[in-house]
């Protein structure tokens, strides 16, 4: 017990003393989370555009003026013919056109139908799709109004949209738990795997070998220190978040950090698994950021959804942890759900975590023959 | 039990179709110096995995301090200590606390520790060092230091691969007045080295030729045998026929 005390005592003086080490553990999760928080957004604020009204009557002034304080939008640009609309999205600057036809507003009135082109600069298409959906729910939402005051002839049917548990989709709430994801992968996995390749290449791994201690100890006393500082880094995160970024936590914070503890193990257990194949630090870096770090980023959910995926891929994303933990993390956040609904996602978490203990005690065994 | 510290027979290692280490018989004496040469990629290094329980044997025998090392390796690593050709303390913590460290995988405890890092310290006349990380010291210092951890357990047998590789004339002798010592103490002292001068300390030598060992004996002995002046013309007769390359 001396000895295993003695062991993470020395991993932690050693996280400690390296400066670099100690940037990445505390600055990586406050910088991304500062960086996904603020910078990366998929709402859209303050798009400039332009509008080309070829009606000019009662009914576009007002839709133009709703459009015009919008917060998402700016209202740059006022032209003249179809002709402009071109120039204007070659100058770059303008993202949307809207064009009222001629005699828009009595039409509407009379036949209840009016059209309204809406022109979008697509060579950024989630930008063009965003800009467009905020156009349509405005116009929608003026129509509507107009419905109500009975002043036009009603209109079929109206949908009637409800976004529950994130109403103001706001993306920074479903940035944090795959941040959380990120980091934990970052820390655990990364760190693990080449501070044992570490060891391996300054020859201290021999000397260990040949020491009485057991492997096992060797592993849970490299991986202790990391699991440790792996949770202040979630709650570093939380905190943030709710403080920050206004993030809501709806469910329960005990089941929350058992998820992630189980998240956190599977992590480690993959830097084990990849310190006992790589033979140095470069290795083992490159094999966490490209075999881990990139599917976690990219197949997981965090960014793209994994419903849009092409099936292969969809395949491949339900062996990746993070796309189960993202799935629990966000239902316990935003819906405050609990075991009863996420046990089919605990159990599959719990498996891939199990198998990859199995899986890196096997290998780290293997090599002492 | 005899009073050999380590005896092998047959003992062979093959990696695939290349055998390594090609039944080789060895014993050495407790308490004896006993020097471990051969030229490069020779199989020194397999042979001292074997013996220390890092690799096991493809075929034949062998026991260190009494235990089987296919049997009772748990029992041997206890009884031994080792000293790797790569430096292996750790650069960034001081040596107090690589002492401390190394003092507890080998199960030490608190109390005999305490008493231990402090003798070690002043046998290795590190007390203005005490305190500074290991990386910063000489390289010298280093290995004096490493050497002086590997016995923190008292054990039976200590293997040191290349300690002196690197080190300074001056420090080598001083390096060596300690291993003097430490055999005198009882200790069984298994040492590889290319410095052909340090042969001549051994006790005994044993020299490796693509995997077989082609000669062992006193250096006295080895030398009128082989009708030369110098352990590392013996040497170089025995190294010229081998068939393996360098590395």
């Amino acid at each position: 017990m001396n000895a295993f005390l003695g062991f993470v005592i020395k991993e932690f003086k050693q996280i400690y003393r390296d400066t670099r080490t100690l940037v990445v553990l505390f600055g990586m999760p406050i910088i991304m989370l500062t960086l996904f928080g603020f910078a990366i957004r998929n709402e859209v604020s303050n798009a400039k555009i332009a509008v080309l009204d070829l009606s000019k009557d009662e009914v576009t002034r007002e839709l133009i003026q709703k459009l015009s304080v919008s917060k998402a939008f700016e209202l740059n640009a006022y032209l003249e013919n179809y002709d402009q609309v071109e120039q204007v999205f070659k100058q770059g600057e303008i993202k949307e056109v809207v064009v009222f036809e001629p005699d828009f507003g009595n039409k509407l009135v009379k036949e209840g139908k009016a059209d309204v082109q809406v022109i979008t600069d697509a060579t950024d298409p989630n930008l063009a799709n965003i800009v467009q959906s905020y156009t349509g729910a405005i116009i929608r939402d003026y129509v509507q109004e107009l419905n109500d005051n009975g002043g036009t002839v009603q209109a079929g049917i109206q949908p009637s949209v409800q976004m529950m548990y994130n109403p103001e989709l706001k993306s920074v709430n479903l940035f944090v738990p795959g941040l959380i994801a990120v980091i934990l992968m970052l820390i655990s996995a990364l760190m693990t795997s080449i501070s044992i390749t570490r060891e391996k290449e300054m020859g201290n791994m021999e000397i260990l070998l040949v020491s009485p201690l057991k492997p096992y100890y060797i592993i849970i006393g490299k991986v202790i220190p990391y699991l440790l500082l792996s949770v202040v880094n979630v709650i570093t995160i939380l905190v943030l978040a709710k403080f920050i970024f206004n993030v809501p936590f709806n469910g329960s914070y005990g089941f929350f950090f058992f998820e992630s503890i189980l998240f956190i193990v599977t992590a480690l257990a993959l830097g084990v698994f990849i310190s006992s194949v790589a033979q140095n630090q470069q290795t083992a870096m490159m094999a966490s950021l490209a075999g881990l770090l990139l599917p976690t980023v990219l197949l997981s959910g965090f960014i793209f959804p994994v419903e849009s995926m092409p099936l292969p891929l969809q395949v491949v994303s339900n062996i990746i942890p993070a796309k189960w933990f993202l799935i629990i993390v966000r239902s316990i956040m935003l819906k405050g759900s609990g075991l009863v609904f996420l046990w089919k996602e605990t159990l599959i978490l719990t498996f891939i975590a199990v198998a990859f203990i199995a899986l890196s005690l096997k290998k780290f065994k293997v090599r002492l023959q | 039990m005899s009073d050999l510290a380590i005896s092998a027979k047959g003992l062979t290692r093959t990696f695939g179709d290349f055998t390594a280490v090609d039944h080789i018989d060895l014993n050495v004496k407790q308490g004896e110096i006993f020097g471990f040469l051969g030229a490069n990629g020779a199989g020194k290094t397999t042979a001292m995995k074997m013996l220390t329980g890092l690799l096991s044997p493809s075929s034949g025998e062998a026991k260190v301090s009494g235990f089987d090392v296919y049997t009772d390796a748990e029992k041997i690593k206890k009884r031994i200590g080792y000293m790797s050709q790569k430096f292996s303390l750790y650069d960034d913590l001081t040596p107090e606390e690589n002492i401390r460290f190394y003092g507890g995988v080998y199960g030490l405890h608190d109390k005999d520790l305490k008493v231990k890092k402090d003798a070690l310290i002043s046998s290795v006349g590190l007390e203005q060092f005490r305190n500074k990380q290991v990386g910063s010291l000489p390289l010298g210092w280093k290995q004096k230091l490493a050497f002086a951890i590997s016995i923190i357990h008292d054990p039976k047998i200590v293997f040191l691969d290349e300690p002196t590789g690197g080190v300074d004339p001056v420090t080598r002798r001083q390096f060596w007045e300690r291993i003097y010592e430490v055999a005198d103490s009882g200790i069984t002292v298994f040492v590889t080295t290319h410095y052909m001068d340090e042969a001549e300390y051994c006790d005994r030598v044993s020299i490796m030729v693509d995997g077989r060992i082609d000669a062992m004996d006193t250096p006295s002995g080895l030398k009128s045998s082989f009708n030369a002046s110098s352990i590392e013309e013996v040497f170089i007769s025995l190294a010229r026929s081998a068939e393996r390359g360098d590395g």
